[in-house]
């Protein structure tokens, strides 16, 4: 009888020289923006931010294939209903950001059942149009938004008498939440759920032909990706205490793609590798000048043509050259 | 011999397909009985892969399906495969960046945990290279590997009835042989098949009865005992 062994699809954890030196990597990093603290600090907590925001539209477009320029909408019902429910009704922060977690999945039930029928271009456009109405809605809706002014006073992160005030502590926070958003990203990309989204994504037909209902599982990383993005908005508003229609606009969408797609869109870790790298790299090339964002557009530009499965994937390109190497075979 | 009388395992009546206003399908009736290996054959463009995805609600249809007797029509293709109408499609459709092990566990995707390792023996046994390459990718298969992995992805839906499209395309003749004998031995298991293929020689060894299809039209439908030589076949082909 086939064993356990050859029925479970989950991948055992490998520690070769290349994971052990992005490990390494990382470690590295974060004890150097602890050391030197200040502005660092601060681009690390939005890097681990938009971390968890590419994470859950990771499952939308990564792992089931899907076009959406609509999630900072979620992030908007995220970051405006902490602010609200805290600064209006002195609701805690963690349960301020868990009901709002709550509104935007069920927001996006309802806008995705009838959404998600489309496909292709036409689902891109639809989901655009979802993040042009929010903000919209954001900046009209004043009594409720404060529109342009925005909400300020926001409460930091904190359960009952204790409040996280201290920014590397912060950072702390941030990244420990955003590891475990990638914890349950990787347990359910090696799920049955996992598999069925990774099948929809490789053809819809052929998912279909095995009994996968196309539908429902689109609507399902529709909404998981919504949760991670209202999570996301709501840890902005407790991380800067401020947030105004700006902040969940255009510039969100054009930045969460950026990342997604230079970290690597489909696999586990990419989406937060490309979040700290894209967060970091305009710091690393304001010496340039005047000509920032033009060394910001080439390098991205240089990173996509040399790697365009993303970041995270440079490493599997060694292994596998690795594994070419006549010697090495078995 | 099978026999129509019988409760077919899969009925097609009148079913009809079209890509935008041009007729692909024209009003097709067809059936397999249970434990029965059909073939359909036809020139390119005849209206077999459209037949198949028709059958299989990949693509709108009008007419109507009954599967073990029940009336099937409305149902999607997640449905039929739910009650075993399987089908490995043309080109394959495996999922080129997963493993052959996940590809497999996919094809069972409607199985409770319990019945998987059963399944994946049979398979094994079947196509004992499959066992060899558990964790390679897909996509970086030869092609006679990747057909056997197509079917044996279908097979781990435990299909009533495997549907297969042109499965000996762009292989070897041995590959394709060695891959359609597989089927005989499914079918004499009593696994009802319905194939299409064009390389006629191969599938009417196996086949006990063939419709052939011509211009989005069944023209012939006859027991392959009755066909003598191909020449039979060949003034359907050009109707």
């Amino acid at each position: 009888m086939t064993s356990p062994a050859i029925t479970s699809t989950r991948p055992t954890i490998k520690f070769d020289r290349i994971s052990v030196i992005l490990w390494i990597g990382a470690a590295v990093l974060f004890a150097g923006v602890f050391a030197y603290g200040g502005y660092l600090i601060t681009v690390m907590q939005l890097a681990m931010i938009y971390g968890v925001f590419c994470i859950g539209l990771n499952f939308f477009m990564g792992y089931t294939g899907q076009a959406s320029f609509g999630q900072n909408a979620f992030a908007a019902i995220g970051g405006y209903g902490t602010a609200i429910l805290c600064v209006q009704y002195n609701m805690e922060p963690v349960l301020a950001l868990v009901t709002s977690m709550v509104v935007a999945g069920v927001a996006a039930l309802v806008v995705g059942y009838p959404t998600l029928r489309l496909r292709g271009h036409y689902l891109a456009m639809a989901t655009f149009a979802l993040g042009l109405i929010t903000y919209d809605i954001s900046v009209q809706w004043t009594s409720l938004t404060q529109g342009y002014m925005g909400y300020a006073g926001i409460p930091p992160l904190g359960i009952g008498s204790y409040t996280i005030e201290d920014e590397r502590m912060k950072l702390v926070c941030l990244t420990v939440l955003a590891l475990i958003g990638l914890w349950i990203s990787q347990r359910l990309r090696n799920s049955r759920f996992g598999r069925a989204l990774r099948a929809i994504s490789g053809s819809e037909p052929g998912a279909a032909a095995l009994g996968i209902k196309i539908s429902r599982y689109k609507l399902i990383a529709f909404v998981i990706a919504a949760l991670y993005a209202s999570a996301s908005g709501s840890l902005f508003a407790h991380t800067v205490g401020f947030i105004s229609p700006e902040v969940f606009g255009l510039h969100m969408v054009v930045v969460t793609f950026t990342m997604l797609y230079v970290g690597g869109v489909g696999t586990i870790a990419g989406p937060l590798v490309g979040a700290i790298v894209a967060s970091l790299l305009p710091e690393i090339v304001r010496s340039t000048g005047r000509f920032q964002d033009v060394a910001y557009a080439a390098i991205l530009l240089l990173m996509l043509i040399f790697a365009p499965k993303g970041l995270y994937a440079v490493g599997d390109l060694f292994r596998s050259r690795k594994v070419d190497k006549p010697e090495t075979r078995a | 011999m099978t026999t129509a009388s019988a409760t077919p395992l899969i009925a097609v009546s009148e079913l009809a397909a079209r890509y935008g206003h041009i007729h692909a399908l024209h009003p097709t009736s067809l059936y397999v009985a249970p434990g029965e290996f059909v073939t359909i054959l036809g020139p390119n463009g005849a209206g077999k892969t459209t037949l198949l995805r028709a059958i299989t609600r990949l693509i709108a249809s009008s007419g109507h399906i009954t599967f073990n007797g029940r009336d099937v029509t409305g149902l999607k293709t997640h449905q039929l495969a739910e009650l075993g109408i399987i089908m490995a499609p043309e080109g394959r459709g495996l999922f080129g960046d997963m493993t052959v092990r996940e590809n497999l566990v996919l094809g069972a995707f409607k199985a409770k945990p319990g019945e998987l390792s059963g399944r994946l023996d049979k398979v094994f046994t079947l196509f004992p290279r499959l066992h060899e390459r558990l964790d390679q990718i897909a996509s970086s298969m030869s092609g006679g590997e990747q057909q056997m992995l197509a079917v044996g992805r279908a097979l781990m839906a435990d299909p009533k009835l495997l549907i297969l499209d042109e499965p000996s395309l762009g292989l070897a003749p041995r590959v394709a042989s060695e891959i359609l004998s597989t089927l005989g031995l499914l079918n004499k298991e009593g696994l009802g098949i319905l194939l299409v293929e064009q390389k006629a020689p191969l599938a009417l060894k196996l086949a006990q009865r063939v419709y052939i299809l011509s211009s989005g039209s069944i023209q012939a439908e006859l027991p392959t005992n009755q066909i003598k030589s191909y020449h039979d076949l060949a003034r359907y082909y050009f109707h």
